[in-house]
């Protein structure tokens, strides 16, 4: 089985995730990422999925994603031909003594420091999994008090926007 | 209200103009109308009256009740009082497999809502065009577990094939314009419109007709020419080519078409249990129904094929048998309006997403510019067909009388099929009687054989019969029912007797669930639990006869040969009234041939332990 990175533009209507993620579930797929967002074009979301599925599954879940009335367009994004981000906040303990260090491993992973308190600090980091992985690793050490991740994001590389088509049929 | 006084009318509905099924679902051209002050129950009336609905099946109750008073004044649309939901479902199904129009049906919230779920998901699996309209409690009560509240939108959406909370009383002429629209084209199905209470009594506008707002829906119709013609080019090639013809070759009102592509091609062809009807039984290419309970021919054709072209046919388990070793020589050109039917189960080599009148004209139009090597007299077929031939005449469909001398089930069905004719309409319900009535009834034409295929919903026959007879008056409407099937939705005939609806049931009364029970022979060591219903006997609860007469219909029995004839033809007479026949039929008799669940195709048994050897005809 293999990772693929799905975008599907649909029309931003009530229930429409529920349609989408009810349907991986009934068609027997795990979703391992979802991530939910406007676009620049009014009344079309975007739906960021990461499913990890063999080649032909993948077609018959794609085939069945565009049959739901409210989907527009479906694009696989290759990891190559992608940019695909996450972004973590992770709230690390810290004291007078350790807050530097946490400070210098954010600053190596250009993550930022967005909150202070007396015993904690929040790293905020975006990147691919593997960056947010190592970065997690490194700051686990000091003790990691909470932490939340978003869906992964994905877009095209170079000029080509997926949504235009979709937008030109939609108007 | 007079109702109370009078309670049994007889409306004869009136007769449309005969419409074949080809025909049928053409949009007519609704009145323009500008912006009229109404409610929304109102604005949903005139809707329906927009859309060219003639008939609503339906049960009426607290949030659906505003749509029920202008209902009362509409001269277009008429309302059929059905019993439970569930027969209001069943029977605008029937009236769309009829008629070919889309079928509506109406319950309230909570409960009658529910009650709709199990003729959707059926109306969902056999791809009918539905609209189920039901009442919702009122926007402000959504959500806080109201009385008779049920999120009908979340428990129906892996069921149907779109569905709508309307939650602004503007929006109802759109939604079901919608509504129609996607239940009728592309791959047809059932769509659910959810309407709450205060949003039916609202004031509103209504206007005529909408603009439709579907960016996302565009179904593919027109094939491929590229593909078509190389689909073409196989079949004219092919020394042992099939036809596979599924339920979307007569949705899509492609009979004609097929009946050429046969003749030019000189292929044989199998009709599945959703396209019986599809091409004429008595076809000498046509070799009957594939699958679990095919003819021999029929399974060894698709089975030892090496072209299968499949048309509007999906693959369903019940026709593959075990799918890896299904056709193992096979190409399969595959044509199907549904995107994601093709390489679903099987892989396709010549994939063709269309409409399958369309596709099967240009599979027809190219042939034609072969011309060479075609027909079934071409020599390159001769050898197929030989074989072909001779496993019909060895191993044709048949049955054998009780040795107790009880009248066989198979019998009387074929009588019924005989006596009422290829003109007449059939609704089966799900089991044992389903099957020999797609065996054992001749269907020469398209539109007369209602059944449920792939729910496989128990207890179809008799509100299916009586939706089509509303829909077709014009045609006698008989439903083969099983007494199992029959005691789960026979109320219906109480709406065909008093609504006027004369529709015409044989129970196959075995006693027994008969299909369950064959299981239960064969594979469980005659171990019977649970499926002597005690309709046999000195018991004989119920008592048929006298339940149809309780519910208005003529009650006939019959138990023996000799009476059979008559009975089928006293029923036949009788036109005024929905009639029941009880025919008393023996246990144990079984549905052959048979390809037992989870085995394979090859491994068709012709009866009980008789199994054609099909490597013998290899050599």
């Amino acid at each position: 089985m293999t990772t693929h990175t799905l975008s599907v533009l649909v029309e931003n209507k009530p229930g429409v995730l529920a349609r989408v993620a009810a349907l991986f579930s009934r068609r027997g797929f795990n979703i391992d990422s979802l991530a939910v967002g406007e676009t620049e074009q009014p009344g079309v979301s975007r739906i960021t999925i990461v499913v990890n599925v063999d080649e032909r599954p993948l077609e018959q879940v794609t085939k069945q994603l565009n049959k739901l009335v409210n989907v527009l367009k479906i694009v696989e994004l290759e990891q190559s031909a992608s940019v695909q981000r996450e972004l973590l906040l992770v709230k690390v303990r810290t004291d007078a003594s350790t807050r530097s260090q946490v400070v210098e491993a954010a600053d190596l992973f250009r993550a930022r420091i967005v909150d202070v308190a007396p015993d904690s600090v929040i790293v905020e980091a975006t990147g691919t999994a593997d960056k947010l992985g190592a970065l997690l690793r490194l700051l686990e050490p000091y003790g990691i008090k909470e932490m939340v991740q978003s869906g992964l994001v994905a877009v095209g590389r170079g000029s080509k926007a997926i949504t235009t088509p979709a937008l030109r049929s939609a108007a | 209200m007079k109702v109370m006084t009078d309670p049994v009318k007889h409306p004869v509905p009136q007769p449309p103009p005969a419409s074949p099924l080809a025909l049928a679902g053409r949009a007519v051209p609704a009145q323009r109308q500008a912006g009229v002050q109404v409610t929304g129950a109102q604005s949903l009336i005139k809707s329906l009256e927009a859309l060219d609905v003639e008939v609503v099946f339906g049960i009426p109750g607290g949030t659906i009740l505003p749509a029920y008073d202008p209902m009362m004044d509409s001269t277009q649309v008429r309302h059929i009082l059905v019993r439970h939901e569930q027969g209001g479902g069943h029977a605008a199904t029937g009236y769309a497999q009829a008629t070919g129009k889309v079928g509506v049906c109406m319950a309230t919230s909570g409960p009658g809502a529910t009650n709709l779920v199990t003729p959707i998901a059926d109306a969902y699996m056999d791809s009918v065009p539905l609209v189920a309209i039901t009442g919702q409690v009122t926007r402000n009560l959504i959500g806080t577990d109201g009385f008779q509240e049920a999120d009908i939108v979340g428990i129906t959406m892996p069921i149907t094939k779109h569905s709508y909370l309307v939650t602004d009383p503007e929006d109802i002429p759109r939604v079901l314009a919608e509504a129609f629209h996607l239940a009728s084209t592309g791959r047809p199905g059932p769509v659910l419109v959810d309407i709450p209470k205060d949003v039916l009594q609202a004031e509103t506008v209504f206007s005529w007709p909408p603009r439709k707002e579907l960016p996302g829906y565009k179904p593919t119709l027109h094939p491929h020419g590229k593909q078509v013609r190389q689909a073409a080019e196989l079949l004219a090639a092919a020394d042992r080519p099939v036809l596979y013809v599924g339920g979307g070759v007569l949705k899509a009102g492609a009979t004609g078409e097929l009946h050429e592509l046969a003749e030019k091609s000189g292929a044989p062809v199998v009709t599945t249990l959703m396209a019986r009807g599809a091409f004429p039984d008595s076809h000498p290419q046509h070799l009957g129904m594939p699958g679990m309970h095919g003819t021999v021919s029929a399974v060894y054709a698709l089975q030892r094929s090496d072209l299968i072209v499949a048309l509007g046919a999906r693959f369903d388990d019940r026709v593959t048998g075990k799918l890896d070793s299904f056709a193992p020589d096979a190409k399969v050109v595959h044509v199907d309006i549904d995107p994601a039917e093709i390489g679903k189960n099987r892989h396709a080599d010549v994939p063709i997403v269309g409409d399958a009148k369309a596709a099967i004209g240009q599979l027809v139009d190219y042939l034609a510019e072969g011309a060479a090597g075609l027909g079934p007299d071409e020599p390159r077929l001769a050898q197929w067909w030989a074989q072909l031939d001779d496993l019909r005449r060895r191993y044709p469909l048949g049955y054998d009388k009780p040795a107790d001398g009880a009248l066989a089930p198979q019998y009387v069905i074929q009588r019924i099929g005989e006596i009422a004719g290829p003109d007449a309409l059939y609704a089966t319900g799900v089991g044992q009687h389903q099957m020999w009535a797609a065996q054992f009834i001749s269907y020469e034409n398209p539109g007369t054989f209602l059944n449920s295929g792939g729910a496989g919903t128990m207890g179809y026959a008799v509100p299916a019969a009586m939706g089509a007879k509303f829909g077709r008056p014009d045609k006698v409407v008989w439903a083969i029912d099983g007494d199992g099937c029959f005691q789960m939705t026979n109320q219906e005939l109480a709406t065909c007797a008093i609504e006027g609806i004369p529709v015409k049931i044989a129970v196959i009364n075995n006693g027994n669930l008969g299909m369950v029970r064959q299981w239960q022979t064969l594979f469980y060591d005659k171990r019977y639990s649970n499926t002597n219903l005690g309709t046999h006997g000195v018991g004989r609860i119920p008592d048929f006869v006298k339940l149809a007469e309780a519910l208005g219909c003529v009650g006939l029995r019959c138990e023996t040969y000799e009476d059979v004839d008559d009975v089928i033809n006293k029923a036949m007479e009788i036109n005024d009234r929905p009639v029941v026949i009880d025919f008393i039929v023996g246990a144990d008799a079984q549905v052959w041939p048979m390809v037992a669940a989870g085995t394979g195709n090859d491994e068709i048994m012709f009866a009980r332990d008789v199994r054609p050897i099909f490597d013998e005809d290899e050599c």
